[in-house]
């Protein structure tokens, strides 16, 4: 076997590869906080007991799980047909307006029940209307996507600090956010389910929209691999050529399938805006959107890979805080540093690792598969 | 010293399945210019590419000025004497004449000095060998005649005594490439050694002392250029190998199914690719296409199928226009009959990561017996990529097996099932068995002549001018983006090869 990118096995492809890299930027990780001195397997300790140690810490990781199992879906719809959605960030961000206005006009006349359905469709709506520019500027004027959203990141980031110290934020108030909502603008957090496992939430802004979140990566695995619309944007993503073979409008593609992107991002701002502040303030994404490519690349862009790679950040960055806590050595930096060191392992640099373990395997096996070849050709 | 520049002995290449050299004797006379003509993958490239070190053979020896060499990389080339000129300039598109000639070349870290010497030799290069060019003019502002200049001066200024030129006037105009060949001339009388690989027998014709044959990988013959002639070289390079028999009746044919007329397409930077085409293709028959490769075989059949677009003209398909200048949509054509089996299956037919039965529908997704409304029914996606695996004999049958890991022979099946078992009016067909094991080609042909039978009208492109004759009623065929000659199937080979060469009787007769 000459090609290091031959097929493995399922298992390794979604499974040890993905494992050793985190090994490794764990390994890396380890020598960074031996560096400052600390003991790396103390660090590991609170790093653990941080994240899932008690009810509470749990919430909070499946809390920012929850987040990034949104945007991670976001950027890998795009990814299937070879879109690199790079602007997560900013439809988060802008999907935001949608929740915020959905709360503001009935927080006070419906239950959260009533607003949520609203909520959702307005965060989806204002997340796609941001992709679908980018998305037609490709589509129709072959401006590159990557280039376009990283711009829109930035003109979202502009809006709305126009919008929260202008426009929404309540008179006489010196806060750059929305007022607070009422019980109609509060998600119910998911207190039961801990509780079905005898963990006590305790402050933990684990909500519904975790429920929200896993029926959206079901739904984008139906989109993808069991619907005709997923058919064809699989198909542009492996061969555009073979796209057009088979009349598969690209434009048409690219549009829809950033504005579905955009619109998985958008629903993203119900967790921090309904779920956990009851207002939406400043800066509420804090680089989940960017957070999300690292989750879609870990999770090879696959539903069932996206929601354990989400609580693995939501593990980074809980437990990451409470290493900060325990070690004052390390600073909230480090834990930054920590972070980047799994985003380099398990996303930028996941195919390390591959051409080796594909030629062991390839090593291994080589007998089985040429004696069925030679039975096939 | 002896007279011989380069000997190569034995030389053989396989990648995976293709056996592209095979067992390859070359000898090359010192100071002459030596012709290597042969069809696209008559296995030319991948020689020269031994050669210069970007490949390594599989076996075999070669000898340069006598001496035994290991050429491992292209460095190792430059060092034994040898440069290379690309069909595609590896030139840097925004630096000068003069820091492209010394790209990698360069003597130390600090480029002044380097500077001022490359400038000194370069200059003397340009007065040796008559090669003017301004060496401060950014390459981006050179025509390609003389960007073509910078590559050969890159080679001299690396001390090359045996320069390659892969078809070196595939971009020229014709003042150009006159112009490269008194340069070439040159060349030879300050006893360079030159290596010319073209397919155009013209060139090799008017240049070279001597002349090498290629097909399918072998080296078919040697000649002295003086002691050949055109009918000769074209007769070797489409060959004459042993008809496969495919058993056919004669052709009924019935209305007339698809009528192309003066239909004109143009490639991205507005080259004519297909010249003001006409032709009509009536049910029940077969026509071929002949040519040799890059005759705008490929773009015809791409603007008929909807997949580009084409700048004038008009195409009939079952009496009905296509819109081929504005929006032809395949997907549209498909239900209106029109079935294609593209050239290119690997990034056209057939999208290899996914499954077989995934491919089994691409194109006819959206058909009603494949889901309810935006769902997809697996199941009987599977059930029926099932049945056509059954009836096209596609090993190994698994429909759930990615089609990469299919052989060529089997994917080219995998295709074929889907464009003919949906019966279409008109099957358009581009090089049905490229890369095909001989088990298929003959699967494959007899289902095409099944096909025409059932009253199907069958467009076929091929460079294998013998599966052209076997299967075809009728013959066009196009050299230079036109349709240079129609012959009934049963025209001499000879004639054929002519024909594509783009000698037509009148030239002929001036030789």
């Amino acid at each position: 076997m000459s090609n290091p990118y031959a097929k493995l096995p399922v298992w390794v492809d979604y499974g040890l590869i993905p494992l050793i890299n985190l090994l490794v930027a764990f390994l890396v990780a380890g020598l960074v906080v031996l560096l400052v001195g600390e003991n790396p397997l103390n660090a590991a300790y609170y790093m653990i007991t941080g994240a899932f140690g008690r009810g509470e810490y749990l919430g909070f990781t499946l809390y920012y799980a929850t987040t990034f199992i949104f945007t991670g879906l976001s950027v890998a719809v795009a990814f299937h047909a070879g879109l690199f959605n790079i602007g997560s960030e900013g439809q988060a961000y802008i999907g935001g307006i949608g929740v915020a206005l959905a709360c503001l006009w009935l927080d006070r006349v419906l239950p959260w029940y009533g607003v949520l359905p609203l909520a959702m469709i307005g965060a989806a709506f204002f997340g796609a209307l941001w992709a679908f520019l980018p998305g037609w500027l490709q589509a129709k004027r072959g401006s590159h996507i990557v280039i376009t959203t990283i711009m829109f990141n930035f003109i979202a980031a502009s809006l709305m600090v126009y919008l929260l110290t202008r426009v929404l934020k309540p008179m006489g108030s010196m806060a750059p956010q929305t007022r607070t909502f009422d019980a109609g603008g509060q998600l119910p957090k998911l207190d039961w389910l801990m509780g079905l496992f005898g963990l006590n939430i305790g402050n933990a802004p684990f909500n519904i929209s975790f429920l929200l979140a896993l029926a959206a990566a079901f739904g984008c695995w139906v989109l993808i691999w069991r619907t005709r619309f997923g058919f064809e944007m699989r198909t542009m993503g492996h061969s555009p050529s073979a796209a057009r073979y088979a009349g598969i409008s690209e434009s048409r593609i690219t549009i829809i399938v950033m504005m579905i992107s955009g619109a998985l991002a958008g629903l993203m701002a119900l967790n921090p805006i309904m779920g956990e502040q009851a207002r939406m303030q400043l800066d509420f994404v804090q680089g989940a959107g960017f957070v999300g490519i690292a989750v879609a690349l870990m999770g090879r862009s696959h539903p069932a890979g996206i929601i354990p790679a989400a609580i693995l950040f939501g593990m980074l960055y809980q437990g990451g805080a409470e290493i900060a806590f325990e070690m004052p050595a390390i600073s909230r930096d480090m834990i930054v540093i920590i972070q980047g060191l799994v985003i380099l392992f398990a996303g930028a640099l996941e195919n390390m690792f591959r051409p080796a373990i594909g030629r062991f395997f390839a090593g291994l096996t080589a007998r089985a598969p040429a004696a069925r070849q030679a039975k096939g050709a | 010293m002896s007279d011989i520049a380069i000997e190569l002995k034995g030389i053989d290449k396989r990648f995976g399945l293709v056996h592209a050299n095979k067992a390859i004797d070359l000898t090359v006379r010192k100071g002459t210019i030596h012709g290597i003509i042969g069809e696209n993958g008559a296995g030319k490239s991948t020689l020269m590419s031994i050669l210069y070190g970007f490949y390594q053979a599989d076996s075999g020896e070669i000898l340069i000025d006598g001496r035994p060499v290991t050429i491992k990389d292209p460095n190792a080339a430059i060092a034994a004497g040898i440069g290379m000129v690309h069909q595609h300039f590896m030139l840097v598109e925004n630096f000068t004449v003069l820091e492209n000639v010394m790209l990698g070349a360069e003597d130390s870290q600090i480029l002044n000095a380097s500077i001022a010497k490359a400038r000194v030799e370069l200059k003397r290069l340009e007065k040796e060998y008559a090669l003017e060019v301004n060496p401060d003019a950014l390459i981006e502002e050179l025509p390609v005649g003389l960007q073509q200049r910078v590559e050969i001066l890159k080679a001299l200024y690396r001390k090359a005594d045996i320069l390659i030129l892969d078809e070196p006037t595939g971009v020229l105009t014709p003042p150009e490439a006159d112009h490269l060949f008194r340069i070439l001339a040159q060349l030879k009388a300050q006893g360079k050694t030159i290596i010319l690989i073209t397919h155009k027998l013209r060139e090799i014709m008017a240049i070279t002392d001597e002349v090498s044959v290629m097909r399918r990988g072998e080296m078919v013959a040697t000649r002295p250029t003086q002691a050949t002639s055109v009918e000769e070289l074209a007769e070797l390079m489409v060959g004459r190998r042993v008809l496969l028999r495919v058993e056919k009746g004669a052709a009924l044919p019935g209305a007339v199914k698809l009528k192309v007329e003066n239909l004109t397409v143009r490639d991205g930077r507005g080259v004519t690719m297909v010249d003001n085409v006409s032709f009509e293709l009536k049910a029940g028959e077969i026509v071929g296409i002949a040519g040799v490769a890059g005759n705008g075989q490929s773009e015809l059949l791409e603007a008929i199928s909807g997949i580009r677009r084409a700048a004038a003209g008009t195409v009939l398909l079952n009496g009905s226009a296509i819109d081929v200048t504005g929006r032809a949509d395949p997907a549209e054509l498909r239900q209106r009959g029109l079935a294609h089996v593209p050239e290119d299956r690997h990034h056209v037919g057939l999208v290899l990561k996914f499954e077989e039965a995934e491919n089994s529908i691409l194109g006819y997704h959206r058909e009603p017996t494949y889901g309810k409304g935006p769902f997809l029914d697996l199941g009987a996606i599977r059930r029926e990529a099932e049945e056509s695996i059954r009836k096209y004999d596609i090993r190994p049958p698994d429909p759930r097996l990615k089609t990469a890991n299919f052989s060529g022979g089997n994917q080219q099946k995998i295709v074929l099932a889907r464009e003919m078992e949906r019966g279409p009016d008109v099957l358009i067909i581009g090089q049905p068995t490229r890369g095909v094991d001989v088990g298929a080609i003959e699967f494959i042909h007899k289902r095409i002549i099944e096909m025409r039978d059932q009253g199907v009208a069958v467009l076929l492109v091929s460079v294998e001018l013998d599966e052209i004759r076997a299967l075809s009623d009728r013959i066009l065929v196009m050299f230079a983006g036109r349709v240079v000659g129609e012959r009934k199937a049963d025209a001499p080979e000879g004639e054929l090869g002519l024909l594509m060469a783009g000698i037509d009787g009148k030239m002929e007769a001036a030789q």
